[in-house]
């Protein structure tokens, strides 16, 4: 039976310890996929990654955490101190209240923050409430912020604060707010408690403001971010379906559809022949990448348009060439007289008699023509022709590239996305090279 | 049988086929349309078989016979003549009587390797024909595989369906392809050198399990060979080809006793070897090649090797059919 051979295929690749690797990490892109997909639902991480809002806690470009695990030091975390847990001293007057806010936050880390920001909430107001804001550090030192009117949604950017980078000595205050004052030179962080002490003065009797105090890190995650503040493993794991969808859908429409018509053209002879000949030769000397180049520019820049491209000037490929030398033989075989001696139809012949007896000697070529269709999807995105909403592989590569990643040592941003990748291109190399053994008897070693 | 027999009128007075000037050619044409000549495989040849009659067809390779062989099975479309089948004429079949009329004709090949898909197993090979003539009960096709199977004598059954083609011996490969042709109930078979790609030790089983068959299902047998010593034993007549057409034809015994034909005794006489396992045996053509299919010489196609060529007749004119004995046909200008 047919399952008996194929079990016979089984166990003739699991022989094959490249197989077997091929497989595993195939397994393990299918499982992340399968993960991504569910856990982070598809509208969700469009929206997510349109950038904005949903990323303003986090650190700009910064490293994956465990880059500063390998080199062992200690960089900062982002750390944030909330009104929520304060506990917020309040003295009523005539026609409102005091409120006396301390934002406190324990930092022992080596490196120094990468930001500081401080988000007020105030909602409710009648008139705008007046902030006076004061920095305490552990050594006992209090630095005067300034004061502040404080709007419904209000962010104040300490680290862009020029005055107070001029009265810190001409340290960045991300830097200066945290040094040593002890240690000359380069600047030391001083661990322990710091409290940023928030005076307001507010014209309610019952109206509250919501502080929060960030000190950005300058590690996140395990892909770190990128100069939007956005999580990178959000694109990295999303990723990973986009790339295997636009592969194997790519490399199954593409195959499928170039056999079928290699072997009508066998089958039938004559000027259908010629004509998808003629077609196939047309197309092999049209290139594929400018013309994608031109759907993206002038039409748009979608990922299953671009899919649809692929498929549609990949059907007269140079494959119909290979799948009609290998057809033409079998044409003439005796056993497909034989079905047409015992008055089976063109579709029957063509589609059970001719293409599944090539279909073993495809199969290994078909696994390895999925990663190239991986890298052409990450080609264009580097090329600026990714899906304008989807996050994935190639669309990281191309930011990293616009913000120069390497020039400013973000080694990561470039090498996650190229790992994953490469990863893919091996997976299936590995695999499909076994299964050419396999299948392919001549390669096959005694 | 969904595609009835009934589309063909039984006609069981009448005799199962009638050939008629069938020619045969194959169009040359260089670059893909313009007419350069034809291949004359098959070249104005008449004969009638009876129900239940096993008929042989004998000549060197290339004299037409395997073209024959696929003009009667509907592989070629015949150029010029008439084919009736059980009274119907070929040629104006509809494609479902066309179809239905494949049934009725089994087709036995050379190659039994190559005769059998290599990626599907006995039960799925044997099932196919019959999955083609609509045949959708499973059991009802597995009754008739098995039943065809104990017939070819690949018994007991269960231990071929399973089976690849590369897993069986030739002589049980070509067991398939003979139960492949029976098991839509034919009544005529084209056995095209069924043997002649088979070990000595398996060809006489091959050749016994085709003559029992063919006389418990009163078969029509159509036996294309270039190897004279099986004839005798499994055909009744015998017709002789030359360059695509028939010289000479005549009872079995007859023929090979009396060649009457200066090509069949040419051929007779190459094999007059007193060696018993040579005997009756193929091995030598008549001096001379044989002839051009594409411009075939005018007269007598034998007339260039004849050793008895008359000039002015022979070269000018063909021969028409002759009886220079009771029941034996032959074309030559010799017997007028």
């Amino acid at each position: 039976m047919i399952g008996a051979r194929w079990r016979e295929h089984w166990e003739e690749l699991r022989r094959y310890p490249s197989a077997l690797v091929g497989m595993a990490i195939i397994a393990l892109l299918v499982g992340l996929s399968l993960y991504t997909v569910i856990a982070i639902p598809y509208s969700q991480a469009l929206e997510k990654w349109r950038g904005g809002e949903p990323w303003q806690l986090h650190p700009v470009n910064a490293a994956p955490v465990w880059l500063d695990r390998l080199t062992g030091g200690r960089e900062a975390r982002t750390l944030i101190a909330s009104s929520e847990d304060a506990e917020v001293e309040e003295v009523p007057f005539e026609g409102g209240r005091r409120l006396r806010i301390p934002l406190e936050v324990d930092y022992d880390y080596a490196g120094f923050p990468s930001e500081l920001n401080l988000f007020l909430h105030a909602e409710g107001h009648p008139q705008r409430p007046f902030a006076r804001l004061a920095w305490q550090t552990p050594d006992g030192r209090e630095i005067a912020l300034g004061g502040h009117r404080i709007g419904r949604e209000d962010r104040i950017s300490l680290s862009q604060d020029r005055a107070l980078e001029r009265r810190l000595g001409g340290l960045v205050p991300h830097v200066g707010l945290l040094a040593d004052p002890e240690i000359e030179g380069e600047p030391q962080v001083l661990p322990g408690r710091y409290r940023l002490l928030l005076d307001a003065v507010v014209f309610d009797d019952t109206a509250g403001i919501d502080a929060e105090l960030v000190l950005y890190g300058r590690v996140h995650g395990i892909a770190g971010t990128d100069h939007q503040r956005r999580d990178l493993s959000l694109a990295l794991m999303w990723g990973t379906p986009v790339a295997l969808a636009f592969g194997l859908l790519a490399a199954v429409g593409t195959t499928v559809t170039t056999l079928v018509i290699a072997a009508v053209g066998v089958w039938y002879r004559g000027w259908v022949d010629a004509v998808i000949q003629r077609l196939t030769e047309v197309n092999m000397i049209l290139p594929l990448l400018p013309i994608l180049v031109m759907v993206g520019t002038l039409y748009s820049t979608s990922i299953w348009l671009m899919l649809g491209v692929v498929v549609v000037l990949g059907i007269f490929s140079a494959g119909i060439k290979m799948y009609r030398a290998m057809l033409l033989p079998i044409r003439e075989a005796p056993y497909i007289e034989a079905a047409r001696a015992y008055g089976a139809g063109n579709l029957r012949i063509v589609m059970r008699y001719m293409i599944p007896r090539i279909l073993p000697v495809l199969i290994p070529t078909f696994v390895t023509l999925i990663p190239t269709f991986v890298f052409l999807e990450a080609s264009l995105a580097v090329l600026g022709l990714g899906d304008p909403v989807l996050p994935t592989w190639g669309k990281v590569l191309n930011d990293a590239q616009s913000q120069s990643a390497l020039y400013n040592g973000y080694y990561y941003w470039v090498v996650s996305p190229a790992v994953l990748l490469m990863l893919t291109g091996l997976g299936f190399a590995m695999l499909g090279f076994a299964l050419d053994r396999i299948f392919n008897p001549r390669l096959r070693s005694l | 049988m969904a595609t009835s027999r009934a589309d063909l009128p039984a006609n069981a007075e009448a005799s199962l086929l009638k050939v008629r000037d069938l020619h045969t050619w194959f169009e040359l044409r260089q670059w893909g349309f313009l007419r350069v000549g034809a291949v004359h495989a098959v070249d104005g040849v008449n004969f009638t078989l009876e129900r239940g009659e096993a008929v042989a067809f004998v000549g060197e390779s290339g004299c037409g016979k395997s073209s024959l062989a696929r003009t009667l099975l509907g592989l070629h479309r015949p150029t010029r003549g008439s084919v009736r089948f059980a009274g119907r004429e070929m040629q104006s079949l509809s494609p479902a009587e066309l179809k239905a009329y494949r049934a009725e004709v089994g087709y036995v090949q050379q190659d039994p390797y190559g005769a059998l898909p290599p990626f599907l197993d006995v039960r799925r090979i044997l099932a196919e024909p019959l999955i083609v003539h609509g045949i959708k009960d499973r059991q009802e096709r597995e009754r008739r595989i098995r039943a065809v199977l104990e017939e070819v004598r690949l018994s007991p059954a269960e231990e071929y369906l399973g089976k690849f083609p590369h897993m069986l011996s030739g002589g049980q490969q070509q067991r398939v392809v003979i139960a492949r042709a029976l098991i839509l109930a034919p009544s005529m078979i084209i056995a095209d050198e069924p043997v002649s790609m088979l070990d000595a030790s398996v060809r006489v089983e091959i050749l016994n399990l085709l003559r029992g068959i063919q006389a418990r299902r009163e078969l029509t047998l159509v036996f294309i060979t270039h190897d004279l010593s099986t004839v005798r034993h499994f055909a009744e007549r015998i017709f002789v080809m030359y360059a695509g057409q028939v010289v000479e034809s005549a009872a079995v015994d007859e023929l090979l006793d009396h060649p009457q034909h200066p090509y069949t005794q040419a051929l007779l006489a190459a094999i007059a070897d007193p060696d018993a396992a040579n005997a009756r045996r193929l091995r030598e053509v008549p001096a001379g090649e044989p002839p051009s299919l594409i411009q075939p010489p005018t007269g007598c196609r034998f007339h260039p090797r004849c050793p008895h060529a008359m000039a002015g007749l022979c070269d000018r004119d063909d021969p028409p059919d002759f009886t220079p004995r009771e029941n034996h046909l032959s074309a030559c200008w010799l017997h007028r």
